[in-house]
């Protein structure tokens, strides 16, 4: 993966700036297919390792980033997400966000209850992501696209 | 094409998924178990997930359709090894893996498909 590379996606949100003020690296992956998704999950446990998340928060984050990617290619018809690494006076944290120009998402609050499925899946991606990480945003826009941000502290 | 080896013992089948899976391949798996179970006359099924970091919706899902097309052929399935780290998010998650046998090991794993294994 290389830091320089643009995957840009057409959908114009303010999230992929939300945690600017801690990053001190970004790099990004493009989301296009279900081997994307393994890229993924094998770059955010790279990331989690480096900042030495606990084997439990590794592995929720790796969880949520695999839910969250694969809604972005299943619903968003593809995507990118940008990898950054935060720090907060000692605190260091793992941030990822989600980007596609997909269909957006209609009802938010309907979306984001367990059981909830307009794609045939179990509906637990989007709230059981949310439980899975510190930090959850979203901007989604119905026509435009879909943005969320999440974000893991270190303990 | 990329596969995840399925290994016979008399009436049993046995995986082992060491790989991480993409969503295909763990489709793919699904199929290739209900088409053994059928083809070899299984009677069990038991899936070692102990290498697996990672077990998210998608894979639950298939673990628990495995189990149901299994279950509808008479045969009974496992899940042995599951990471404690695992077993925490999945339940954070809100997966149950409901209607799916599990163990801790594969000894304790095939005690429960009976067969023993001393």
């Amino acid at each position: 993966m290389s830091p320089s590379t643009d995957y840009a996606v057409g959908f114009e949100t303010e999230l992929t700036e939300r945690h600017a003020r801690y990053r001190v690296d970004r790099a990004s992956l493009p989301l296009r297919g279900d081997e994307d998704v393994v890229g993924l999950r094998r770059h955010v446990r790279e990331r989690a390792l480096a900042i030495g998340l606990s084997l439990v928060d590794q592995t929720k984050l790796i969880t949520a980033a695999s839910e969250l990617g694969r809604n972005s290619i299943k619903y968003g018809g593809g995507g990118m997400v940008y990898l950054d690494k935060l720090v907060d006076g000692l605190r260091q944290g793992v941030g990822l966000i989600f980007v596609d120009a997909g269909p957006g998402i209609p009802d938010l609050a309907l979306a984001l209850r367990d059981g909830y499925t307009t794609g045939g899946g179990l509906g637990l991606g989007l709230g059981g992501s949310k439980r899975l990480v510190d930090e959850f945003d979203i901007d989604t826009r119905v026509g435009e696209g879909t943005a969320i941000a999440v974000v893991k502290w270190k303990r | 094409m990329e596969r995840i080896p399925i290994l016979r013992m008399g009436d049993l089948l046995l995986v082992t998924i060491q790989v991480d899976m993409h969503d295909r391949l763990a489709m793919t798996l699904q199929d290739d178990l209900t088409e053994r179970i059928v083809s070899d006359g299984a009677k069990g099924v038991l899936i070692d997930i102990s290498a697996l970091d990672l077990v998210d919706s998608f894979i639950g899902r298939m673990i628990s359709n495995t189990a149901a097309m299994a279950r509808v052929l008479d045969a009974k399935t496992v899940v042995v090894g599951m990471q404690p780290a695992v077993a925490i998010t999945l339940v954070e998650l809100g997966l149950t893996l409901h209607g799916v046998k599990t163990a801790l090991n594969v000894e304790k794993g095939m005690a429960l498909l009976g067969k023993n294994l001393n």
